[in-house]
């Protein structure tokens, strides 16, 4: 009521004040100009990893086998092989990225992605355990996964106190190392060695993942990333600071119910392809240099999937008939992309 | 002064970190409609204080009361929307541009799927025309000057429709001309808005300047409250402080001006002259 009289008493701001939309239109179609950009590389990605590489299909051939069509050797190849893989990538890299972008947001810190900072390979350490030392399958090991993400990034973030950023990052890379010797010492006991096994526990792959999996990872992001879309509204206010987003009514426990879902959306990822490395910590700041800086979880979520097509169009065909996981690819191309953040950051002064 | 009500007060509120004890059963009350200042040496809980007047403590004893209750109480959101908060390092979102950041002063006002209304429009608009920075609206502000940018702050802080605005040094960073400018903003609002206005300060000349109500603050304790004359005088300033000090008469304001001793021998004959002495005084103050 007293801000009501406040503003009665108020002179009428000036007439010939410009609609305070277009002070802000810039930045606006710039947004939509990156996100409709990047659906249609997600797009153009997709078609390249489905319909080329070694055995090619032509855009009517892959709808009418889609449909239902059978074609001998090319509707196994496409619905067993290809789309699969091609579906899972996209899935995996829209939770990756989104995740990712959503940790270096709220951490502030564009190395606090959760394959950095210990949740992937916390998932991947749990999960295993389940299927080498439970014997545990499927749906199992994928709770599993979820329970250890959940675990580690609370180990993590007690440890790493309130403060944020550098602690949480030192603590995190310190955790994700312990993980990877627990995922090496339970496959080095385990009696049943299996190549494929341990690539896609230990660097991520696609390979012969089947579709029950995908359906499953399907549907938690059906869940997770909705429930991220609504929750990211606080995010205007946290981005503004801890006591700033405070003063707006954003406490703190919307960081870590924030981050929550984050973790979730890694574990899933991890559960299904393992934690393949640094799609999380790459899309972020990829997309943040699209959006002119601005952070944008969409954006995020986009390049994630991107980069896991590329990334897996690349693997599957680098070295002829070898199909190599894709977390070796992103891999190789994510330790570069560190070393370069790092080096511009330490000629800024702004990066960690 | 002959105070008049307090939205928001304080009564025997315990404030600290773990074991720490920063500050010690505070009751004061924040007089509706006036400026208050909270004023003394480097960690003596002054800050915390103003936090835990912000909800951003949860207190160790005792409580914060707005409007009759408990602070910790209500609904956070609810509490944005009668009291404004401007942090000591608010974090302007790279690229981001004013008329946005302001905006984000809505904040409270909206639910998960409301969108913008034309109310939030007018309260960014009134903000944005009270502290001047209108014609900013299209810039980023990451390439603000930084009174303009504590300028922009401000606004966010006020289109969230506060009647009380709590700020942590907004002058810190900020070269004399801008502190007085800044200053004079918010002394601004206080008569044309009626908005009640407390925050911390470093400068205890401005903040006897702008002040209705002071608040000295030593060791987590109030050790003195009331009109900058009460409050700033010799005795105050060197128990606060612990500094040996004359309080003399801004020729300005006719509000009281601490002029530091030190040690330090004047490098030439002091001349008879008071004028001249005010205005070393003043320059040293001001840093």
């Amino acid at each position: 009521m007293p801000v009501a009289t406040a503003r009665a008493e108020q002179p009428e701001p000036p007439k010939v004040r410009p609609d305070l939309r277009t002070a802000t239109r810039r930045p606006r179609r710039r947004r939509r100009l990156v996100l409709v950009g990047l659906a249609l590389a997600l797009v153009a990605a997709f078609a390249v990893r489905v319909l080329l590489g070694d055995y090619t299909f032509t855009i009517p051939d892959f709808f009418r086998i889609l449909f239902g069509e059978q074609i001998p050797v090319s509707t196994f190849i496409l619905m067993e092989t290809k789309l699969p893989r091609a579906v899972l990538a996209v899935l995996v890299g829209l939770a990756f990225g989104a995740a990712g972008s959503l940790f270096q947001m709220l951490l502030r810190n564009p190395l606090a992605s959760p394959d950095i900072v210990g949740v992937s390979l916390g998932a991947s350490a749990a999960g295993i355990f389940a299927l080498l030392t439970l014997g545990l399958r499927d749906g199992a090991v994928s709770l599993f996964a979820v329970i250890g993400a959940v675990l580690i990034s609370g180990v993590v973030r007690w440890v790493a106190g309130t403060t944020g950023g550098y602690r949480l990052v030192l603590v995190g890379v310190g955790v994700a190392a312990a993980m990877v010797s627990v995922v090496q010492y339970l496959l080095a006991r385990s009696n049943t060695w299996d190549v494929q096994l341990a690539l896609r526990w230990l660097v991520g792959s696609l390979n012969n993942v089947p579709w029950s999996t995908i359906g499953l990872l399907a549907v938690a992001l059906l869940v997770l990333l909705p429930t991220l879309a609504v929750m990211a509204r606080s995010l205007e206010a946290l981005e503004l600071g801890a006591d700033a987003a405070a003063g707006l009514g954003t406490g703190r426990h919307r960081t870590d119910a924030l981050l929550l879902v984050g973790v979730l959306l890694t574990a899933v990822g991890v559960a299904a392809a393992g934690p393949v490395a640094f799609v999380a910590f790459m899309a972020g700041p990829i997309a943040r240099a699209l959006m002119g800086g601005r952070h944008s979880l969409l954006a995020g979520a986009l390049v994630g999937a991107v980069l896991m097509l590329l990334a897996d169009h690349t693997a599957a065909y680098l070295v002829p008939d070898v199909v190599l996981p894709v977390g070796i690819v992103t891999g190789a191309v994510g330790g570069p992309f560190l070393l370069w953040l790092l080096a511009r950051g330490a000629a800024t002064g702004r990066t960690g | 002064m002959t105070h008049h009500t307090s939205r928001l007060l304080t009564q025997d509120l315990t404030l600290g970190y773990g074991e720490r004890r920063v500050v010690r059963e505070v009751s004061v009350a924040i007089p509706d409609g006036a400026i208050t200042v909270v004023v003394g040496p480097n960690a003596c809980g002054k800050s915390t204080l103003l936090k835990g007047l912000a909800r951003l403590v949860r207190p160790q004893g005792g409580t914060v009361l707005l409007d009759g209750e408990q602070i910790h109480r209500r609904p956070t959101k609810e509490v944005a929307k009668v009291l404004g908060l401007l942090p000591q390092n608010p974090i302007a979102p790279e690229g981001v541009v004013v008329a946005d950041l302001v905006g984000r002063g809505r904040h409270p006002h909206q639910g998960v799927f409301t969108r913008w209304t034309a109310e939030d429009r007018a309260a960014v608009e009134e903000a944005m025309v009270l502290t001047d920075t209108y014609d900013l609206a299209d810039r980023a502000v990451d390439e603000l000057s930084g009174g303009q940018r504590q300028r922009v702050w401000i606004a966010m802080a006020l289109a969230q429709g506060a009647d009380l605005l709590l700020l942590d040094e907004p002058t810190t960073y900020l070269d004399v001309a801008h502190q007085v400018e800044m200053l004079d903003l918010l002394a601004e609002l206080n008569t044309r808005r009626g908005t009640t206005i407390a925050m911390v300060l470093h400068d205890l000349n401005l903040s006897a300047r702008y002040a209705d109500h002071l608040v000295a603050l030593h060791d987590g304790r109030i050790v003195a409250e009331g009109t900058p004359d009460e409050v700033v005088t010799e005795e105050v300033v060197r128990t606060v402080f612990g500094l040996d000090n004359r309080v003399v008469q801004d020729p300005v304001s006719h509000t009281p001006l601490v002029v530091p001793v030190g040690r330090h021998r004047p490098r030439r004959p002091v001349a008879p002259d008071p004028q001249a002495d005010q205005a070393t005084a003043t320059s040293q103050e001001n840093r």
